[in-house]
């Protein structure tokens, strides 16, 4: 199952290519706009070519991420999914408290719901493997739904860090080895201890 | 002539101040104070910069989110709003061919919005508010860690900057819809369907095209304009609930903050700061971009319609956008994330996309062109948001979102790639074109230095953009602190070309006052001596 190492490795790829071709586009413009030739401007057919091909991009993206990375359908319908564990966490006073077993112990491939309340500001609910690369997160509002469905299939030891500005005095919301994945087959080589 | 002789007096015979009109001397105050605080903005940049760096001895975290939370402000309200305004309020008479409706108003413009944005700077400086440009509830009223004095004086900085906000978006509709003084009575309401586009997109079904009343800058200035005023409602809005929780606690009857409900607060505030990010930026910019065209290829616009048509349905998308934001927002419904975040964020990459191919087709129809300063700008501009925004568009996918929300790559290859480099090399491009019809005339100082300008701005811009992506992809959070040097290969790295942005900015202002002088610069804060509501002088609209 892909992760978002794997994702943002592609994104990586993806977006340098598409970088560089508009880079190398508005180079050659700028090299023919100053020589003659050709004046005539685009046929229609050119610029509703063009115009659809925008749109199969900018909407075929959405298609393309809901059938190749796995968490976006299982968040879109995380309130038909029953889970087989849920994790409360609480954030008051710029301090995050795991509500029960420390570190959250997860068996590979469970279904698990991270639960996170407010008691005050908004705040940030983000999962980080040993070298500082995200596995996911959400945002913990106050008085609203906080409920993030998750699936591990690495084994590894996360750490979770608030990944919202809550003022000065959360510059460093951050529990070391909150979580801890077991029973994989694969393990998470960025998050191994 | 020595330097210092050079100077005071400006490149062959620097700026006549004598044969300005008022608004000319309006418009060039409105660009200077604009400029002055886009080097503050990237002074403020530099700093945080070198602290993600090394950590500076003088800064704590109170001070260095203090400095990122006036950093976007100064750089948007201070800098951007100013030099924006100055030349639509210039352009907007200019183009329809009649006086401005107001001089006065013109001139209180840039006065709220300088003092606005220094008083609100001073907040942080002084009291190290410091709740950032986002303002998420109740974080603002938190007593905890901000005094009274701090969220007061932050709060009525805002106000200065939105009432001459007001004062602008009152002025232009205005100008565009009054008769003047002994003129045939104007068309009104069909000057105002084609300001807002609405005529342009009737067109697009029509047979028999009508006649625009107004030229098609005109149009996209009106659409950007109305924007901006709901926008600066929004924001005034939340200003006014946080100076009364402000109020009570200073007079000792202290406000519930769960009275307002934080998710509903932050749909509506990213509702009206979309209006900004969404919707005028790309409104204004596309306007911008069509004029530049046709001032610099001589010719009419390639597809004009298509472009009027673009700019109406720019509103529907700038008004209907903002849950891209909120995608991860567990309570936000579904259906808000799918339709508004994913579908209609999609949008923007059509209207943009109609945007750069009718300049650039413009401009192809005329060639061979001259590689002027504003040609070079413009094409750095359209670049700038080549780059940003299908990064915008790839973020505002639920997948994507989860992974790369609050990470340096939202503020670094879409935001900053998209103001620094779209939004600023277009305006640097305004900024040269518009130079000798505001100062009737001057000359730039240097050409080699504008082309140093430009390549330092345009390489720092992009590398800069591209070396924060890349530790946001590493996982590095926009809103936090590293001081153990976690990224330091990505942060030194930007950080050189910051340096480069900086030194870009340096050569810039030097060239412009080397060209129009310091004299010049001081004389164009002094009254006016032709006394007339007309944009420029009389004798220049004959030649």
């Amino acid at each position: 199952m892909a992760d978002s190492v794997d994702v943002l490795s592609t994104l990586k790829i993806v977006y340098s290519i598409y970088a560089w071709i508009v880079i190398s586009l508005i180079a050659w413009f700028a090299y023919n706009i100053v020589r003659d030739g050709k004046k005539e401007g685009a046929k229609p057919a050119i610029f509703y070519t063009y115009i659809a091909i925008l749109v199969v991009i900018g909407t075929g993206l959405h298609f393309l991420t809901y059938n190749t990375v796995p968490w976006v359908p299982y968040d879109l319908n995380r309130d038909k999914i029953k889970p087989d564990k849920v994790f409360h966490i609480t954030y008051k006073d710029h301090k995050i408290t795991i509500e029960g077993e420390k570190p959250m112990l997860i068996h590979c491939g469970d279904k698990v719901v991270f639960d996170a309340k407010s008691e005050d500001l908004t705040y940030g609910f983000g999962i980080f493997r040993q070298n500082g690369s995200m596995v996911t997160q959400m945002q913990v509002v106050p008085g609203s739904r906080n409920d993030l469905l998750w699936i591990f299939d690495k084994n590894g030891v996360y750490n979770i860090k608030s990944t919202e500005y809550s003022g000065p005095k959360g510059a460093f919301m951050e529990v070391k080895d909150a979580i801890k994945v077991i029973g994989c087959m694969e393990y998470d080589r960025y998050s191994m201890k | 002539m020595s330097f210092m002789q050079k100077l005071m007096e400006g490149h062959e015979g620097g700026l006549a101040h004598e044969t300005m009109t008022p608004m000319q001397k309006i418009a060039l105050r409105f660009v200077v104070i604009g400029l002055l605080f886009y080097g503050l903005a990237a002074l403020e940049g530099m700093i945080m910069r070198l602290h993600e760096i090394k950590p500076l001895p003088m800064i704590d975290e109170s001070h260095f989110f203090s400095i990122m939370t006036v950093h976007p402000m100064v750089g948007i309200f201070g800098s951007s709003y100013m030099i924006v305004f100055g030349a639509f309020l210039f352009l907007t008479p200019y183009l329809m061919k009649k006086p401005i409706y107001s001089v006065k108003l013109a001139d209180l413009s840039w006065k709220f919005i300088a003092a606005g944005t220094f008083i609100m700077w001073l907040a942080g400086f002084l009291f190290h508010y410091a709740p950032l440009y986002t303002l998420y509830w109740p974080l603002p009223v938190d007593f905890k860690q901000f005094t009274i004095i701090g969220g007061i004086t932050y709060i009525v900085g805002v106000v200065g900057i939105m009432i001459g906000t007001f004062l602008f978006t009152y002025n232009i509709f205005k100008t565009i819809l009054y008769t003047p003084k002994g003129w045939e009575k104007q068309p009104a309401w069909d000057l105002l369907k084609s300001a807002l586009g609405l005529e342009g997109l009737l067109n697009f079904f029509r047979r028999k095209k009508k006649e625009h009343l107004v030229p098609l800058p005109i149009a996209a200035i009106s659409r950007g304009t109305i924007d901006m005023g709901l926008n600066a409602i929004v924001i005034s809005s939340a200003g006014v609930l946080i100076l009364i929780y402000f109020l009570g606690e200073l007079f000792g009857a202290s406000l519930k903050d769960t009275w307002v409900d934080a998710l509903l607060y932050k749909n509506i505030f990213w509702w009206g700061l979309d209006l900004i990010a969404d919707g005028l930026v790309l409104i204004f910019v596309a306007g911008t971009w069509y004029l530049l065209a046709m001032l610099i290829s001589g010719k009419d616009l390639f597809m004009q319609n298509i472009a009027r048509a673009a700019l109406f349905l720019e509103m529907v998308v700038s008004w209907t956008v903002w849950s891209h934001h909120l995608m991860s927002d567990q309570g936000q419904p579904n259906i808000l994330k799918v339709v508004s975040g994913e579908m209609v964020t999609a949008f923007e990459l059509i209207t943009q996309g109609i945007a750069v191919f009718i300049t650039l087709v413009t401009l192809w129809r005329a060639r061979p062109l001259k590689m002027s300063n504003e040609l070079k700008f413009l094409l750095g501009g359209i670049l700038g948001f080549m780059l940003a925004v299908p990064a915008g568009i790839i973020q505002a996918d639920l997948g994507m979102n989860r992974i790369l929300h609050n990470t340096q790559w939202i503020i670094g290859t879409h935001v900053h790639v998209a103001i620094l480099v779209g939004l600023t090399m277009t305006l640097y491009s305004a900024i040269y074109i518009l130079l000798p019809i505001l100062t009737n005339g001057a000359k730039l100082y240097s050409q080699k230095l504008a082309d140093l300008h430009f390549w330092l701005h345009l390489i720092g811009g992009i590398g800069m953009g591209a070396f924060m992506g890349m530790a946001g992809m590493d996982g590095m959070l926009r809103r936090a602190l590293y001081l153990n040097g976690e990224y330091n290969t990505y942060m030194i790295l930007a950080g050189i070309c910051g340096a480069m942005l900086l030194l870009a900015f340096a050569i810039f202002l030097y060239n412009i006052v080397m060209s129009i002088g310091v004299k010049g610069l001081i004389n164009i804060y002094k009254p006016a001596t032709i006394q007339t509501n007309e944009v420029v002088p009389p004798q220049k609209e004959s030649e």
